[in-house]
């Protein structure tokens, strides 16, 4: 345990605890995720993934603990500072801007760097450039068909695909998926699980599942939790086999 | 890729020819509207289309329901009153010192109230609005009950007579179309579309690395500005600046006329003041009771157009379209 920064570890977590008037739902987490990895954070209903997802991503302000990106103490930053440093999150409930067709949903992602977002008095068609480089991102998603509806129209699995594009227009170092393939039909899934393969090859991927299968051949490493506390960890292999975990599961009828 | 990022442009482009052949419609008839109807009434129409069109852009693209924007129209209307009558500023000065304190006053609202989300953003600039009032009946330059009457219209950039009823009229025609064209441009601006995801899904935009509270800030001095320039307006118009336009009954008319017209539609609002204006101007001639016809009419129209008057017709035109 010493406080030097590890140039292999992008995002870590020390002591993290939350508690909410009294009740403990994160206690003790100590996560580190290593660059260019898919860790998966998985657990029962109320394990507090979700908590700890929040607090990672800065949605969640924790009673103790540490989080550090790159090194750097962010247990501080702002939510959307965070993101200019490269740590995009998703959501659980599918976070597209509904009114917005599926080209603006993205562009909006692309616009901030142009430094003009503040600029009431500038004419849209100056964002008419990043069109060629949303609409690329709108292909790698298999959405190009899709690109002039609005993103209300979109069915689930879509609308999973087009945050992913959103998000991926960030060119993020650590994309923070919550539960990316709940809620979906098993040709959705697949897919899904696919285009996240494809985008985490260049980058980092931390996501939060409720399903232990689901992750099992998408990540390197599989955190579960329960009851706020880190129960296991390690590849598919080893966390499956683990008494705690199997019992963990059984009662859910999940694993 | 070039190619299908050609054709969204073209699609972009489309429907904007026949939207600019409406706004040349509509400004041939604001043109010529002094003719057929009062001027008086044309340019309270004006007045009070721009207070709401400032109002809707931040209910309609921002997703904040400000229920506090008469303090900005009233005090604006007292400052133009003032300057105007007491410190004998030209028209375009007074104007301009009205939508300045109105902006700044927008920004101490804002401040204080933009962190707060839904109905307790709205009851915080209730609250304030009503210290305004307070303010208002309470300080000695607004002569309280009595308000600041016979303000003299005076000369536009010392050129125009504004006594002269058509010269008053084409000022305001200009001073709407400026204001209008301001709200249109901000819409369809980069600011615009930030605004816009902000509204869709706020948390969302947090988490692409936009500091909403900051976008939100912005567009609240913009609207309480133009509710300041329509105020204002109002008062050189009329030359009269009363207690009624601090009133929180005010700033409950221009939520009527917003969601009447339809909000989030650019052109709603105008709809929207048009009719409340025309109803209870023609109405204060009978015998009936104005805010009880204007009750059932908003009753009516929220119950058949749930998306105001101009929401629904677009609403049928894009499904007719498809």
């Amino acid at each position: 345990m010493n406080a030097a920064p590890n140039d292999d570890i992008i995002l870590e977590a020390r002591n993290l605890t939350k508690e909410f008037k009294g009740f403990v739902a994160v206690k003790e987490v100590n996560l580190q995720v290593r660059r260019g990895t898919i860790h998966a954070l998985i657990g029962p209903n109320g394990a507090g993934k979700s908590t700890v997802f929040n607090l990672l991503t800065k949605f969640l302000t924790p009673t103790r603990g540490q989080i550090l990106y790159k090194g750097r103490d962010i247990t501080r930053t702002k939510p959307a500072d965070i993101a200019l440093m490269g740590l995009v999150r998703s959501f659980q409930i599918s976070a597209v801007f509904p009114h917005l067709s599926v080209l603006e949903n993205v562009r909006v992602a692309l616009q901030r760097p142009l430094g003009t977002s503040f600029h009431f008095w500038k004419s849209e068609s100056s964002l008419y450039d990043l069109h060629d480089r949303a609409l690329e991102l709108i292909e790698a998603v298999n959405l190009t068909p899709w690109a002039g509806h609005t993103a209300a129209e979109l069915p689930y699995g879509r609308k999973r695909a087009l945050e992913i594009a959103t998000t991926l227009a960030l060119d993020p170092e650590v994309m923070l998926l919550d539960e990316p393939l709940a809620g979906m039909g098993h040709e959705d899934i697949e897919g899904t699980a696919a285009l996240i393969k494809r985008v985490a090859a260049d980058r980092t991927v931390l996501m939060v599942e409720h399903n232990l299968s689901v992750v099992a051949h998408l990540s390197d490493t599989i955190t579960v939790l329960r009851r706020g506390e880190i129960l296991a960890e390690g590849p598919y292999e080893v966390v499956s086999k683990n008494p705690q975990v199997m019992e963990a599961y059984m009662g859910t009828g999940h694993a | 890729m070039t190619v299908a990022s050609n054709s969204t442009r073209v699609a972009v482009r489309g429907p904007a020819i026949g939207t600019a052949l409406i706004a040349a419609v509509l400004l041939l008839l604001a043109l010529a509207a002094p003719f057929v109807l009062y001027p008086v009434f044309l340019m309270k129409v004006l007045c009070f289309a721009l207070f709401a069109c400032a109002f809707n852009l931040l209910i309609g693209f921002a997703g904040l329901l400000s229920f506090g924007h008469a303090a900005f129209f009233g005090s604006a209307a007292y400052i133009a009153a003032h300057t105007v009558k007491e410190w004998g500023w030209a028209p375009e000065a007074g104007l301009l010192a009205a939508t300045v304190v109105a902006g700044l006053m927008g920004l101490v609202f804002g401040l204080i109230a933009i962190r707060r989300q839904g109905i307790y953003f709205a009851m915080i600039t209730l609250a304030l609005s009503q210290m305004v009032f307070f303010l208002a009946l309470q300080l000695p330059f607004t002569h309280g009950e009595d308000g600041i009457q016979g303000v003299p219209r005076g000369l536009l950039f010392g050129l125009f007579d504004l006594s002269q009823p058509l010269t008053m009229y084409y000022t305001v025609l200009a001073i709407f179309l400026a204001g209008f064209a301001l709200i249109w441009r901000t819409v369809h601006s980069p600011f615009g579309q930030v605004l816009k995801a902000i509204r869709e899904n706020e948390p969302r935009a947090v988490s692409l690395g936009y500091r909403t509270d900051r976008y939100k800030l912005v567009a609240f001095v913009l609207s309480a500005s133009l509710a300041g320039l329509a105020g204002g307006t109002k008062a050189i118009v009329f030359q009269l600046a009363s207690l009624t336009d601090v009133t929180w009954q005010m700033s409950g008319e221009v939520v009527l006329m917003t969601l009447l017209g339809g909000m989030g539609t650019l052109f709603g609002p105008v709809v929207g003041a048009g009719l409340v204006v025309t109803l209870e101007s023609y109405l204060a001639s009978t015998s009936l009771p104005v805010p009880v016809v204007i009750g059932c009419i908003f009753v009516v129209c929220v119950l058949v157009f749930r998306r105001g008057i101009v929401g629904e017709l677009m609403h049928r035109l894009s499904k007719r379209g498809h």
